[in-house]
């Protein structure tokens, strides 16, 4: 795992997880985004750090957020885009992703970054290009979202500084979350005290206690003293396939109220990776609310993602 | 017909309860004698196994030979040629070729080829429903006649316990073993990876051990309902070990497999979104490991197979969940069955027994033992005779091995099926 996202001298050259990084490389992400996030401020929005370099954004799932940041992200560093949506049907097999990037490497691009709906895409991928191209990952399968995580790690860092005091709490589908997971991982690896989850059993995986959290069925026991709440959010299948009965008592049970938010601590900030069902997971009062952190966290997904494009290609530090 | 001589060999035949060294005369395709003198014996071939083991050849209850229908995997000829390199010498065929094996022309198709290769002892199994589909019973009898050795519905589910009911009373009517891979469809949910730490970590879509498990309750119960006669095809998991034990122990007439991978590898080995791991069933935890370990030393799992499943590239190249499941399994019987002898989880005579005596019983078929009088298969390896994994030393068409490149003890030096060397390094 390790091995195949950095290169020989130890810099990251691909970013498809965060399982097996170290805490000095996560935050030197964090501390290079930081040096980007006041670039959105100034009137000339951009730098020449990837003059002359190609990104390909390959989408063979459909999100246009997660798209257009990653778009405006290189756009800034000055390199030359191209986004391509794939649509794929299930039962397509791995030939055609390869095929799909070689022909694409045959046009001498630097990047692929990719979203795709089979966990492992993001290392397929890595593993079968030409080794001068960087692979980000922005989300493949159930496995993991690590340019999200981060983002939601710096928009965390800017609010509560030290994460060995911290507890945290992750709440909703965890099971189908690639970004739980990466969540996870990355605040275990920088050190926090206490990474919570709390979901109804049909939406927690098997042995998640491996994965160093603790798991909670109750929003009443698990929200107790945490200084950060990250809803996620709740996909509509969900419901035909036998996991919940429905949205009222999904809600009901699992959704963050104002009455359930005064559990936690007085200064909790609340996090939500997008786009929010109001009133499923989350009351709107709450969204909009003097607790949440959610449009912090869209603007802070540019920075980052810059600082790990930047980095991944080698040029911050270069220039 | 050759006349045969194997000198100074150790020899095991757990048949026999033999296990010393000794000469074994062959003739006409079958054993003359063993141990004792034959002074008036002239062979035509003599064979020194000096520091060798002697046993009978290997019966190997799941072999894919992708042929018919997937030569591009590999054919009759190059895994029956891994066969022979390997030490086995009979095989069964699982139903699910290109046609399936439910009609007599499959059968003797096969049967054509086989011969074609120069190997001939190449039991296909018959389908248990018309197409693999799980619906209707096939030509049962017609498929005993034409040399089917047993009949199973492979990996395909079944559309009811009512079917599966009235295929086992159909099967035990014409005296027909029914093999069984213990599955439950809709708790596997497309799974591709055991439902644990592992699968939770990479967020890959589990198999829970209860989907095995039930799968077997169920068939149990069904057996003693229908009197049929119930093979277990490659159980994986302890809570299924659990349950055929008891069923022993209650006189039912059934016995259970195990692919030889699943004895040594966990959830715990899988190289992360490696594609050779991707096996069904899945690698589960150290404890079901364990547990199988003790069920064959304690005779609950009768028998060793390889479950060889050979690949093109293409199959294994991709994202793991969509790349094929299977692992090509038949030249790394031999040495990963020694190493459980070198891990001290079952004794070599035990191990042998797995591979010849308790198959050849379960499937009612005379090869199996060195008994005068039975077919001259055997098997001679050399127990300390490394040998590492690699291009030059494999002959199955498929490479898709998670020991690919890893050095193994024990390797065949002669193989003999009904009196004709088949194979010698």
């Amino acid at each position: 795992m390790t091995n195949l996202q950095l290169n020989t001298e130890g810099k990251l050259k691909h970013f498809l997880t965060i399982d097996g990084l170290s805490k000095e490389i996560l935050t030197e992400i964090l501390d290079t985004a930081e040096s980007f996030s006041s670039m959105s401020e100034q009137r000339v929005k951009k730098v020449p750090l990837l003059r002359g370099k190609t990104i390909v954004n390959l989408f063979f799932e459909n999100s246009t957020r997660t798209r257009t940041t990653f778009e405006l992200a290189a756009t800034r560093l000055s390199a030359d885009v191209l986004s391509m949506n794939i649509a794929t049907s299930a039962t397509s097999k791995g030939e055609s992703l390869l095929d799909t990037i070689r022909n694409l490497e045959a046009m001498h691009v630097d990047m692929f970054v990719v979203r795709h709906a089979i966990s492992g895409a993001g290392h397929f991928i890595a593993q079968n290009t030409a080794p001068h191209i960087s692979v980000i990952n922005a989300g493949d399968g159930q496995h993991a979202h690590p340019t999200q995580a981060m983002l939601d790690m710096f928009t965390i860092r800017q609010h509560k500084h030290d994460f060995k005091q911290l507890k945290v709490a992750i709440i909703g589908d965890i099971l189908h979350s690639r970004v739980a997971r990466s969540q996870i991982q990355a605040l275990n690896t920088l050190g926090t005290k206490e990474v919570r989850v709390i979901a109804p059993k049909t939406l927690l995986p098997s042995h998640v206690e491996s994965m160093g959290v603790t798991a909670f069925n109750s929003m009443e026991e698990g929200l107790e003293g945490v200084d950060v709440i990250i809803m996620l959010r709740l996909q509509k299948e969900r419901m035909t396939s036998a996991l919940l009965p429905n949205e009222r008592e999904y809600f009901n049970c699992f959704g963050l109220s104002e009455k359930r938010l005064k559990l936690a601590k007085s200064n909790v900030i609340v996090m939500h990776p997008g786009p929010i069902n109001r009133g499923v997971e989350i009351e709107s009062c709450i969204a909009d609310g003097p607790h949440s952190v959610i449009l912090q966290q869209v603007s802070n997904g540019l920075a980052v993602r810059m600082a790990i494009m930047a980095l991944t290609l080698q040029s911050y530090g270069e220039a | 017909m050759n006349k045969i001589l194997i000198t100074n060999g150790h020899i095991i035949d757990p048949a026999n309860n033999t296990d010393q060294s000794g000469t074994i005369y062959i003739a006409d395709g079958k054993i003359l004698a063993s141990q004792e003198q034959k002074p008036d014996f002239t062979a035509d071939i003599t064979i020194d196994a000096s520091n060798k083991v002697v046993c009978p050849g290997f019966i190997d209850l799941s072999v894919r030979l992708r042929d018919p229908g997937q030569s591009y995997k590999g054919t009759i000829l190059s895994e029956t040629t891994a066969a022979a390199s390997a030490g086995v010498t009979s095989l069964c065929l699982p139903p699910d070729t290109r046609p399936v094996i439910d009609t007599q022309a499959v059968t003797e198709l096969i049967a054509d080829k086989s011969e074609k290769a120069n190997y001939t002892q190449v039991y296909p199994i018959g389908a248990l429903t018309n197409q693999l589909a799980g619906a209707e019973l096939s030509s049962m009898f017609a498929l005993k006649q034409a040399g089917c050795i047993a009949v199973s519905n492979a990996t395909a589910p079944l559309a009811s316990l009512l079917v599966l009911r009235r295929a086992m009373e159909y099967a035990s009517s014409h005296d027909l073993l029914i093999m069984i891979h213990p599955v439950t469809p809709s708790l596997s949910n497309n799974g591709c990876a055991h439902e644990g730490a592992f699968a939770t970590r990479y967020g890959l879509p589990g198999i829970p051990e209860a989907s095995e498990s039930i799968a077997v309750a169920q068939c149990l119960e069904l057996a003693e309902l229908t009197g049929c006669r119930l093979h277990f095809s490659q159980v994986s998991s302890r809570r299924s070990i659990i349950k055929i034990q008891q069923a022993k122990k209650y006189g039912l007439k059934v016995t259970a497999d195990v692919a030889i991978h699943q004895l040594h590898l966990t959830e715990d080995d899988i190289e992360p979104f490696n594609s050779s791991f991707h096996v069904l069933p899945p690698f589960r935890t150290n404890k079901d490991k364990k547990s199988l370990r003790e069920s064959l030393a304690n005779g609950t799992i009768d028998i060793i197979c390889s479950d060889h499943q050979p690949h093109d590239l293409d199959a294994k190249l991709g994202a793991f969940p969509e790349t094929e499941p299977g692992i090509s399994s038949l030249e790394t019987l031999l040495p990963l069955t020694l190493r459980l002898v070198q891990d001290n989880a079952i004794t070599l005579s035990q191990g042998i027994a797995a591979l010849t005596l308790n198959p050849a019983t379960t499937l009612g078929i005379e090869s199996g033992t060195l008994t005068p009088g039975r077919p001259a298969d055997i098997c001679i390896f050399d127990p300390s005779l490394s040998w590492t994994v690699n291009p030059e030393n494999w002959r199955s068409a498929g490479c898709n091995t998670p020991f690919w490149g890893q050095t193994f003890k024990g390797r065949v030096t002669h193989t003999l099926q009904t009196g004709k060397v088949i194979y010698s390094l």
